[in-house]
């Protein structure tokens, strides 16, 4: 082959692979990109902030690829359920934290997630009773937690009876088509910065040690409080 | 003469001058000089680093680990500091003495003139075999004498401190925190590290899912934590101050989040902080299983499937968290 046609060789292999390589970048950072809910602006300054989520055993077809997959959504401001696990918060603010556990529960892994913490007083409520930590290895278990690790915050979702007949399938999910329980807990927001969230319950069904998939899947069981003064 | 055994040895003055330098011009002592620069050089600097560096050196003062650490690293610095120098002196005075635009500087050798030097040879490889030989020899009489120097040691340590009172911590690393056990405290559990001064701690590394790393930075230790090992590691703390705790094993899509801050504190608020804490989690406490070195993961929360079949994730020895279960072995 000539010296010009070498050249040309490299210089088609070299943009295939510059081409392969962004593809791969930009397909890695579009993918799946999860939106985030803006909950600065719902209220006025220094008011508190109501949180309201949901977890649901499988997210159903119509929030993405995954319809299998257990995965929370939010209410947005304007009160439609979202899926999205990254959520912007004011800082040094009280959140009033509502979530509606449409799935059933087992023993915990790690009893100690059993043990409400970091919230406001040390207690959680459960339908309306208060509790400071709910034993999973009794009644219906833990479905899920909402902890905050860098925080000490965590919250553990009793899960609903796993013999009712009406386990919601698919996201959204509501009362009373769906069993429910409601548990509900205040915090306060640190200073400005991201701060990652997730479940502690290894509820990827399938994966290794039940922490992959879902569980290693922002916008799934896992997200960010994003913070901002 | 400007061959490569003359350098070494520092004679000067041929027998015939080399290609490119002027007749009758006679070598200085090449090697001699580099000697003495790099002795001043040395001399300066390794008491410069030691007096003012080394006490600034990580992991610090925290703890007897710490100290240890602090002071194995000044000394691996002072061994290899000079050997740096070696290196750079030769280079520099390479480049200044021999460079292509000087005056006079002979053409580069070869042949006959470039063969090698066996005094040279010998004391290059005896020098290597003592530092290396040395330094092993070092590494491995402070891991006896300082009780492992804060790695772990696997559920068997071979190095034990000999102070009479240890207090134990249990270290459960899981998918992505780690919480922190007291067994001489009822086996309250815990998101938080808090230390007592003036003890020694055996730290009992262990995790319920992957293979994590406890890595406590100001402490100087660090311990892998594998599930249904019990990997013990020792310090004995000096100082009161903050901690730092990382997972040093990429065990996930947390791992970058997976840290947390612990406390030493005096003894008397060490006790006060642990008292109180107990009676807080007293509740959560009485769920716990009973405390084990280690404890195999159990698969609920998804009701299995992603377990080995030879293993029942419902069987009372297999859960941690689930029912009471029996210690699965002892350390």
């Amino acid at each position: 082959m000539s010296f010009g046609g070498r050249v040309s060789v490299l210089v088609a292999l070299f943009i295939v692979a510059v081409g392969f390589v962004l593809w791969g970048v930009f397909g890695f950072l579009l993918a799946g990109s999860v939106p985030t809910v803006d909950f600065t602006s719902a209220q006025p300054a220094g008011a508190p902030v109501d949180l309201t989520v949901q977890t649901v055993g499988a997210i159903g077809n119509g929030f993405g690829d995954h319809p299998t997959w257990v995965s929370y959504l939010v209410k947005d401001p304007q009160g439609q359920w979202i899926h999205s696990t990254i959520w912007k918060v004011p800082a040094h603010t009280r959140i009033n934290l509502t979530v509606e556990q449409y799935d059933s529960g087992s023993p915990l892994r790690n009893q100690q997630w059993g043990l409400v913490q970091g919230t406001i007083g040390g207690v959680a409520t459960y339908n309306g009773k208060v509790f400071r930590a709910y034993n999973s290895n009794t009644g219906n278990g833990v479905g899920h937690t909402f902890a905050i690790p860098t925080l000490g915050i965590n919250i553990p979702l009793i899960g609903v009876s796993p013999n009712a007949t009406n386990v919601c399938g698919q996201a959204p999910c509501s009362a009373p088509s769906s069993a429910q329980n409601i548990i509900k807990a205040s915090f306060v927001t640190p200073g400005p910065g991201e701060y990652p969230w997730q479940c502690f319950v290894p509820c990827g069904l399938g994966f290794l040690f039940g922490n992959g998939g879902p569980m290693s899947t922002v916008g799934y069981m896992g997200g960010f409080l994003d913070v901002v003064s | 003469m400007t061959d490569v055994a003359d350098v070494a040895t520092g004679q000067s003055g041929t027998a015939a001058d080399p290609p490119g330098a002027e007749p009758g011009h006679r070598e200085p002592r090449h090697i001699l000089r580099m000697v003495i620069i790099w002795a001043i050089l040395a001399a300066v600097l390794d008491p410069l680093f030691y007096f003012l560096v080394g006490p600034h050196v990580p992991p610090g003062t925290m703890t007897s680990a710490a100290v240890d650490n602090q002071f194995d690293f000044n000394i691996l610095f002072l061994v290899a500091l000079p050997v740096l120098l070696a290196v750079w002196v030769y280079l520099a005075y390479s480049v200044i003495m021999w460079r292509a635009t000087r005056k006079g500087v002979p053409e580069p050798v070869g042949g006959p003139q470039a063969t090698t030097h066996l005094g040279v040879q010998i004391g290059w490889i005896l020098t290597s075999t003592v530092i290396v030989l040395g330094l092993f020899v070092f590494g491995t009489v402070e891991l006896i004498t300082n009780d492992g120097s804060g790695g772990g040691q696997g559920p068997n340590p071979i190095w034990t401190p000999t102070s009479a009172s240890i207090l134990p911590v249990q270290v459960i690393a899981q998918q992505w925190k780690f919480t922190y056990r007291y067994p001489t405290f009822g086996g309250f559990e815990s998101q938080q590290l808090v230390l007592p001064n003036d003890t020694t701690i055996a730290f009992h590394v262990t995790s319920l899912d992957v293979i994590h790393d406890f890595w406590a930075y100001q402490l100087s230790i660090k311990a892998d934590a594998n599930p249904q090992l019990d990997n013990v590691a020792y310090a004995t703390t000096r100082e009161t101050g903050s901690v730092t705790v990382r997972c040093d094993e990429l065990c996930g899509l947390w791992h970058g989040a997976m840290y947390n801050y612990g406390r030493v504190v005096s003894k008397s608020a060490f006790f006060a902080w642990a008292k109180a804490t107990q009676l807080a989690t007293a509740a959560n406490t009485k769920n716990l299983p009973a405390f084990a070195w280690t404890y195999v993961p159990d698969a609920n929360g998804a009701d299995g499937g992603y377990y080995p079949d030879n293993v029942d994730p419902y069987s009372n020895a297999e859960v941690y968290g689930a029912v009471p279960v029996k210690p699965t072995s002892s350390g």
